[in-house]
């Protein structure tokens, strides 16, 4: 069980103000990358966003670019999860992939008011908030794998050290 | 029951039936990766392998920050070339050749029914030949490096159907642009579009790539236009493997079928900072202008070079305007070189620059300041994506820049 506070945002966050293209190929460090994190959205976010804080959002979060540090920005600023009512493919493979746990759930969305204090009960798929409680749909095994091993990098290293 | 074009393309690959929803796992036919291989190399050395898997399945090309405007941007071209050096990597084009999509289409990488990866959103831009072609991460394309596999979950498909004549001047951009302006920007979330019609199957195969292209700007995993007549004599010079075409079956089931008609459509332009908020280009009419781009992987060919050219020639760019314009690739250069294209443009006070993305994602070569107006021919005006956050960025087909650089402002091309 996880307790964070709720940063709200709209529909269709797009990658270039979640991390902004110009940093792509010259920041490697994913610390520093944090530090850029909603910087175009939101300028006080990266300096006040405290560990196990949460991102609730609307349709289409992430739409935009492949960047997977829009994904890698966030885990590192130590945001817990982003809820939101859909996700563009490539951020939910690059949230997968980095293990930024991403939730799908528009009635909590429109629930979840800014700023407030929720809970998420990632083994059983709940989530409680002050209107109220809500399920989410478990992810496919498949993917829960590459999730549960720590991200894809994780996941392909104990493949490979099993086949040798 | 028949099958959809992307449950064709992966049950040829799996040598069995699949099925929508399944996941399955694949050896990509073609890897590509830009100026990102930098960063991926440095997951690569993480998973620890020593070689790469096949490293004839990759591509890799320098285009986003080219030549590099900084010494970081200078020391990361500088890791891709010892990578590509140390592991063999014999596709490899460097800061000359253009940019990666117009580069792996050139060179005959993009072909019909294969599957085609890509560390980089705009790889749809191969469904144009008749590839499935789609986005993915950077530690994915790592992962392919160290063992050539990548997972796929097989998306619904849904089909486009343009139907008409186009009237005189307006584009495949404007085709696209009004179809995300109608669906939005998830308008296809996940899902792989089909597009078909007389509309489509009328435009050029550079008009095919600048709608497979932005097929990702309404959320979808690929896009996809039926090989034709055109598509094979524009491949068979060029084609660097054998391929087989994969089309849909005649009574394939789609998850949504939408139609579009385009005999009476306008100018269009996608107003800032979301691709989808599209108007026509009356509705913005006069707003003046700072920046005129013609260029990208959307809209940086010899016909658009053409385009612009024919509309500029004896005429002046606005005194207050900056037209950079930017051909998607070195050969595109050459031939709108030779044509006198840009010639014609230097003339009337264009700025010809090198081939390569430019301006479009901000790093350099026309950065905008707060508080200016860019009307470009790229895919995408989100806040801070050419620079400032402040500044606006409205996206329009070649004619509508090239207007909007002569006149200072934004207008209808035909009163040009
Ligand atoms: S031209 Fe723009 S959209 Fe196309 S690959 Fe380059 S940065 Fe991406």
């Amino acid at each position: 069980m996880v307790k964070g506070k709720v940063w709200k945002y709209g529909d269709d966050i797009n990658t270039d103000v979640i991390f902004p293209g110009k940093y792509t190929y010259t920041i490697h460090d994913p610390n520093e990358m944090a530090q850029h994190a909603l910087e175009d959205l939101d300028p006080g976010f990266a300096t006040a966003v405290r560990k196990d804080d949460i991102i609730v959002a609307g349709k289409n979060f992430g739409c935009g670019s492949s960047r997977e540090q829009a994904a890698t920005c966030l885990k590192f600023a130590k945001v817990r999860a982003v809820i939101a009512k859909s996700f563009s493919r490539l951020y939910f493979r690059n949230g997968i992939n980095t293990g930024l746990a991403l939730i799908q759930s528009p009635e909590a969305v429109d629930a979840i008011e800014n700023g407030e204090e929720i809970e998420i009960d990632f083994d059983r798929g709940i989530l409680y908030c002050k209107a109220g409680t809500f399920n989410f749909p478990p992810l496919p095994e498949f993917v829960l794998g590459i999730i549960e091993d720590g991200g894809l990098i994780a996941h392909v290293k104990k493949k490979i050290a099993q086949a040798k | 029951m028949g099958k959809t074009f992307v449950e064709k393309v992966f049950s040829k690959k799996m040598g069995r039936p699949i099925k929508t929803g399944e996941i399955v796992e694949v050896i990509p036919d073609i890897a590509m990766s830009h100026d990102n291989t930098a960063a991926i190399s440095m997951i690569f050395r993480e998973i620890g392998v020593d070689k790469v898997f096949n490293p004839d399945i990759h591509v890799i090309v320098l285009d986003h920050a080219s030549p590099a405007p900084s010494e970081k941007y200078a020391l990361n071209h500088k890791i891709v070339r010892a990578f590509v050096e140390k592991y063999g990597i014999k596709n490899f084009y460097d800061v000359n050749k253009g940019i990666c999509h117009q580069v792996l289409s050139e060179e005959g990488f993009a072909l019909p029914g294969k599957i085609i990866v890509g560390s980089d959103s705009h790889t749809t831009t191969y469904g144009a030949y008749g590839a499935f072609g789609t986005g993915i991460g950077r530690s994915e394309m790592a992962v392919i490096f160290a063992t050539g596999i990548i997972w796929f979950k097989i998306p619904e498909s849904m089909k486009i159907t343009v139907k008409g004549k186009l009237p005189e001047g307006i584009s495949a951009k404007d085709i696209i642009l009004h179809i995300i302006g109608n669906i939005g920007s998830d308008g296809a979330l996940y899902k792989s579009v089909e597009f078909c019609g007389d509309a489509i199957t009328d435009l050029s195969i550079a008009g095919r790539m600048t709608i497979a292209n932005m097929s990702i700007e309404m959320g979808a995993k690929n896009g996809f236009i039926a090989p034709d007549k055109k598509t094979l004599s524009r491949l068979e010079p060029r084609a660097k493997t054998d391929f087989e075409i994969i089309r849909a079956d005649p009574d394939a089931e789609y998850a949504g079928e939408l139609e579009f008609d385009i005999n009476n459509l306008e100018p269009q332009i996608a107003c800032p900072h979301t691709v989808d908020n599209v108007a026509p280009v009356s509705a913005v009419n006069r707003k003046k202008i700072n920046q005129a781009f013609l260029g990208s992987c959307v809209n940086g060919r010899l016909e658009d070079i053409e385009t612009a050219a024919s509309m500029i020639r004896g005429k002046k760019v606005n005194k207050n305007v900056r037209f950079l314009v930017f051909p998607a690739s070195m050969k595109v250069w050459q031939e709108a070189m030779a044509k006198g294209y840009l010639a014609t443009l230097i003339e009337a006070g264009a700025i010809v620059m090198n081939p390569g993305c430019g301006p479009c994602l901000g790093a350099h070569e026309g950065t905008l300041a707060p508080g200016e107006v860019c009307i470009s021919s790229s895919n995408r005006n989100f806040k801070g994506r050419m620079g400032s956050r402040e500044a606006e960025i409205y996206l329009a087909s070649p004619a509508s820049v090239t207007a909007a650089a002569i006149a200072g402002k934004l207008v209808d091309f035909r009163e040009i």
